[in-house]
């Protein structure tokens, strides 16, 4: 049974997306109940095979039977398998709330959404199980047009917000096909691990540089790294809080999975960071992106868009992870990965609970009563607040004690500096909302009701929001757990 | 001579566990103020347990697990941490009982999250005291600079705050200088463990790392240390209730900012250190800028808290220039004015807040008389200032007769001098205001008795302390003995 | 299919086309602002990829990778026929494009019925400032 593993997890959520629909017609709460209990079981089955591939080393299932490198071939291995569970288990959390937030925003879709759901993640299990450079874009495509129409569900803007979204997405993954073009025309495979094998060959041609350069701007696309990054903001601030709750914790997540595995496990540390400069560009890049992204989630008015910029900025801290290509600098890169797939969760579910219980999101409209009407989702808020600020214990703090220790080690000091005062900005715009939901008074003649009465969120949405935040709080504290059981196991050759 | 123990963790987390006591006791103030008083008793008395072992040598060490690779989070209780330990839990029980007078009489509102807070500052601050290396250090002084938040906002005024914001400001930015400087010294030394002498003694690094790493080290707690030009939070921050200044900057707060110079010189870099690579002068040079500048600044204030306010950050860099002179005995006098600054400040405070509650008045000039009708405040209060000249029989005369010695046994008669000119405008800015509210006579007061035992009976205690500690240095717990004891563990390298 | 369209394919002039078409694509979808075409110069981009694919399969004096009913009686020499793995791939590529486009075009029916209009300009205008 084990053996099967690797291709239950994306199976079980694409058997799930194509049954409930039917299950849909016949009573529209059944999509939502299988949706759940098929994430669930999910989550359990990558759990299953993190265990698994840390105690017996990685296993691969082959498609139809069919040998590598001519057959397609699904893997787990420590990376892969770190990355289904933060993927199954975050979607988990979240899921619980989600119904909830769907009946207030768009409660005639319930079923279409749940399938979309399901097909994305479908898409991004997919990406993170396959060892085959074009399955990873056809499913790197499932999962995109899933997410395209669960943006486009939200408010009267939201198809722009999507299509753009989708004109971008699609120009990424497109370049990247390109460029797998040239990495097929000189190996022959599309087979990661031969591919890795076959590569070291082929390192003069300059074709390859091509190759990898188109390859690194399509998932440069897809993870939100600067500056193409542009698709993002308008698509998490105007799809429903449900669907923002759900992309925003873990949909660049997959496309720095993928760049990870590509940089790293099939063209090789030597070649990305020695020979040529990527890995370079890449920490460059995520950098200014760091810099940027906070910047401009100081200036937004509204929370949605501040915490869309924010997970630029934050997508920069797994690129400048990425781009340190050294031990130290990618353990920081992976476990900000799951932090920040725990803090936005709970950022946006948040967001989503004060979208239903107060009708706005406007940063301008928080005052006391907020505070007074929701105490717990405010906690949930706050702890996630300082996590993103670098507070310890929180899991925030020990990202950035990673990034910082690994910027040390190669002696890029400006890099640890934009760590630092990327902490400092965040703190400004997330103290502006925790300052306004605790203490200001509502001073406005035409204000929000009269601060009377509790209007917490119902148990279904605080309960994700809380967990997730409990959650922040263990990853922190257990952090060295984390990284020695699993995150250290993570070890592309050459680092 | 170190052995495991449970007390320390306990005594860290004892008022921690009163917060949801607390919390729930919002509507029964007599409860919640039981839980608070019995939280600080249990406290004093978990720290009072460990004293006898640590005057014998011994350590008690309270491992809690891996926090990062490497390095644990641990607690460790050494002459040092029991000093500061003894000083901040002993104090918090007068102050619960001062508060309790102090919020009845101006009608404080939010009581709960005041008493709440308190509880958890006080458990950062004996995790401050306790810890046994950089970085459990750095989890409980940030969790203290959260944890100070909304007690300095209490009054929720515009004023406070800002107040806050500042506060936040200067303090998390000394945060991110101490994540940096931490990560990097782990880097350099590969431990993170405060040993006496110097962690860096011996470790093989560049000049110019040295230089910075201490720069980042002294800039992360000198900001708490009120070091100039780190000090504006301080006299902003006074716009808090009274215990709340009184505990927390007089005692809590900035003494965790000093306690942290005093670890940094003597256990992270070390005597010979500090000298091999020039780094004494110029701290040296800055207390000394510091105390006069402060001293003179006093001196200019007409409202009584921010004059004890410019007089705290005075006082602090007494400490601070203790360490820097590099000697034994002012090291051991450093060690000593935490102490005594902490009983004698602790009596101002209360007797400013005693002042403002019973008599609502803020300013010196408006204090003609009122010792006639507050005599054993005013009297407390002129014990505490005849210390903080440096005058015997009060304890502020060894402390300082430490220093000094220190400064004139090492040849840097200079600091012996500013300590001196220091002395002399503490008494310009103190000893006016007991000869107003002595010899001034006035008919403002008539009819006024004295503020509520809640009040006066603390500062009495505290005041009497300062004597008793005055006449017999070594009385109750031995502070004296504590202080030779760190001394020799710094400048001989004996654990 | 025979040797004339060989040479076109084999020697190198399919990339210069297929290049063309890539630059076309990319600045349709960058520079124009009516929402369908730039939805044309996507398709323009992913047929220009999907031709560069295809264009790789090419062998000279090969032909379709079609087995001939007799031929299970002797070894097949691969060189007699094009590769057939790229063309493959380009059959789920080209589905893939297909549903872009679809999902693509019920984004655009929807925002002609809310706004009225497919102009880059005015859309993001209306996003940002006008809100839901």
């Amino acid at each position: 049974m084990t053996e099967h593993l690797p291709v239950l997890i994306p199976l079980v959520l694409l058997t799930a997306a194509l049954a409930s629909p039917l299950f849909g017609l016949i009573r529209h709460s059944w999509t939502y109940r299988i949706t759940v209990a098929a994430v669930a079981l999910d989550a359990g089955l990558t759990m299953w095979g993190l265990a698994e591939v840390i105690a017996d080393g990685p296993m691969s299932y082959r498609l139809g039977g069919w040998v590598p490198p001519i057959g397609i071939e699904f893997v787990l291995d420590p990376l892969s398998a770190f990355f289904a569970t933060v993927i199954a288990v975050v979607a988990l959390v979240v899921l619980v709330g989600a119904r909830a937030l769907v009946a207030e925003e768009l409660p005639e879709k319930e079923v279409p959404f749940f399938v979309a759901v399901l097909l994305m993640l479908t898409g991004f299990q997919g990406i993170v199980i396959t060892g085959d450079l074009f399955n990873l874009f056809v499913f790197m495509e499932i999962g995109a047009l899933a997410a395209y129409a669960l943006v486009a569900v939200g408010e009267r803007p939201s198809p722009v917000a999507a299509f753009r979204y989708l004109l971008i997405g699609a120009t990424g993954a497109s370049l990247y096909l390109l460029g797998l073009w040239f990495v097929y025309s000189l190996t022959g495979s599309l087979n990661m691990a031969d591919v890795a094998a076959i590569l070291p060959t082929v390192w003069d041609n300059p074709a390859m540089v091509i190759g990898l350069s188109l390859i690194v701007v399509g998932l440069g696309v897809k993870m939100a790294m600067f500056p193409m990054h542009g698709w993002l903001p308008d698509a998490y601030t105007q799809a429903p809080s449900a669907a923002s709750a759900l992309i925003a914790p873990i949909g660049t997540k997959v496309g720095a999975y993928a760049l990870i595995r590509i940089l790293f496990f099939v063209f090789g540390v030597r070649l990305v960071r020695d020979r040529l400069a990527v890995t370079d560009v890449v920490l460059w890049l995520s950098a200014v992106g760091i810099i940027y992204g906070s910047v401009m989630a100081i200036a937004q008015r509204e929370m949605k868009r501040m915490l869309a910029y924010s997970s630029v900025a934050q997508v920069g801290y797994i690129g400048l992870g990425i781009g340190l290509a050294n031990p130290v600098g990618l353990i920081g890169a992976v476990l900000h990965v799951v932090n920040h797939a725990f803090m936005k969760a709970a950022l946006f579910v948040v967001a989503g609970n004060m979208r239903v219980k107060l009708g706005h999101t406007d940063i301008g409209r928080i005052d006391a009563a907020v505070q007074r009407a929701m105490p717990w989702t405010m906690a949930a808020f706050t702890v996630g607040a300082l996590s993103m600020i670098g507070v310890p214990p929180t899991a925030g703090f020990f990202s950035k004690w990673y990034l910082a220790s690994g910027a040390i080690d190669r002696g890029l000091w400006i890099m640890v500096l934009v760590i630092l005062v990327s902490s400092l900005l965040n703190a400004v715009y997330f103290f502006r909302v925790l300052e306004r939901a605790y203490l200001r008074s509502g001073d406005r003649e035409e204000g929000t009701e009269a601060a009377s009465g509790r209007n917490e969120a119902r148990p279904v949405m605080l309960v994700p929001a809380l967990l997730l935040a409990a959650g922040i709080v263990a990853l922190g504290v257990f952090n060295a757990v984390l990284v020695n059981g699993v995150i250290d196991l993570i070890r592309p050759a050459g680092l | 001579m170190t052995y495991d123990s449970l007390v320390p963790l306990f005594a860290v987390a004892v008022s921690l566990l009163a917060v949801p006591l607390i919390l729930a006791s919002s509507h029964r103030p007599r409860l919640r103020e039981t839980w608070t008083i019995g939280a600080a008793v249990a406290k004093f008395l978990l720290v009072l347990s460990l004293l006898p072992k640590v005057l014998d040598g011994q350590i008690p060490v309270t491992r809690l697990g891996e926090i990062v690779p490497g390095v644990e989070l641990a607690l460790r209780v050494d002459a040092l941490g029991i000093v500061f330990a003894l000083v901040a839990s002993s104090l918090w029980i007068l102050t619960s009982w001062y508060s309790i007078g102090y919020v009845a009489g101006v009608k404080e509102q939010k009581q709960t999250r005041y008493f709440a807070s308190f509880a958890v500052c006080l458990s950062a601050t004996i995790g401050v005291a306790f810890s046994a290396n950089v970085i459990t250090f750095i989890v409980f002084y940030e969790v203290l600079t959260i944890a100070t938040y909304p007690l300095v906002i209490h009054k929720e005024t515009p004023e406070a705050i800002r107040a806050g914001r500042k506060y936040l400001a200067y303090t998390l930015t000394a945060g991110v200088a101490l994540l940096a400087g931490a990560a990097w010294l782990y880097r350099v030394a590969g431990s993170l463990d405060f040993v006496p002498g110097g962690l860096l003694e011996g470790v093989d690094a560049s000049g110019a790392t040295i230089r910075v790493l201490f720069l980042l080290f002294i800039g992360g707690v000198g900001v708490k240390a009120a070091l100039m030009p780190l000090h504006a939070w301080l006299p902003a921050a006074m716009v808090a209730p009274t215990p709340v200044s009184a505990l927390l900057h007089a005692v809590a707060v900035v003494k965790s900012g000093v306690f942290g110079v005093l670890r940094v010189v003597g256990f992270v870099f070390g005597p010979s250190v500090m000298t091999r690579y020039d780094l004494a002068l110029p701290l040296a040079v800055v207390a000394g800028a510091t105390i006069l500048v402060a001293s003179l600044m006093a001196l200019a204030q007409d409202n009584l808290k921010r004059r004890l306010a410019y007089s705290t950050i005075g006082h602090l860099s007494y400490i601070v220039l203790a360490a820097a002179l590099i000697s034994p005995e002012a090291f051991t006098g450093g060690v000593l004015h935490i102490t005594t600054h902490a009983t004698m400040k602790i009596t101002l405070f209360f007797v400013a807040g005693a002042i403002y509650a019973h008599a609502h008045r803020d300013n010196v000039s408006e204090l003609d008389g009122i010792g006639r009708a507050m005599p054993w405040t005013m009297s407390a209060f002129a014990v505490a200032s005849i210390g903080l000249a440096g005058l015997p029989p009060v304890n502020g005369f060894e402390s300082k007769w430490f220093i000094g010695l220190g400064a004139a046994t090492t040849g840097q008669e200079v600091a012996l001098v500013v300590l001196l000119v220091s002395g002399v405008l503490n008494a310009a800015y103190l000893f006016p205001i007991v000869h107003r509210a002595f010899l001034r006579p006035s008919r403002q007061f008539a009819g006024l008795g004295e503020a509520s035992p809640h009040m006066v009976v603390p500062l009495v205690v505290t005041a009497g302390l300062s004597v008793l500690l005055g006449l017999w240095p070594n009385g109750l717990v031995r502070l004296y003995d504590l202080a030779v004891m760190i001394s020799r563990g710094v400048f001989g390298g004996v654990a | 299919m025979g040797p004339p369209m060989g040479d076109f394919w084999g020697g190198g002039y399919a990339y210069a086309a297929t290049a063309a078409l890539l630059v076309i694509g990319l600045y349709a979808i960058l520079v124009k602002r009516n929402l369908v075409k730039k939805l044309i110069g996507l398709n323009i981009l992913q047929a220009a990829i999907i031709l560069t694919w295809v264009a790789t399969a090419t062998k000279p004096d090969a032909t379709v990778p079609v087995l001939e009913s007799h031929s299970g009686e002797h070894l097949v020499e691969a060189a007699d026929y094009l590769n057939p793995l790229p063309h493959t791939l380009m059959l789920t590529a080209i589905v893939v494009g297909v549903a872009t486009t679809g999902v693509a075009f019920a984004l655009l029916i929807s925002i002609f019925r809310r706004y009225g209009t497919l102009d880059e300009g005015e859309l993001l205008g209306e996003m940002r400032n006008g809100g839901g």
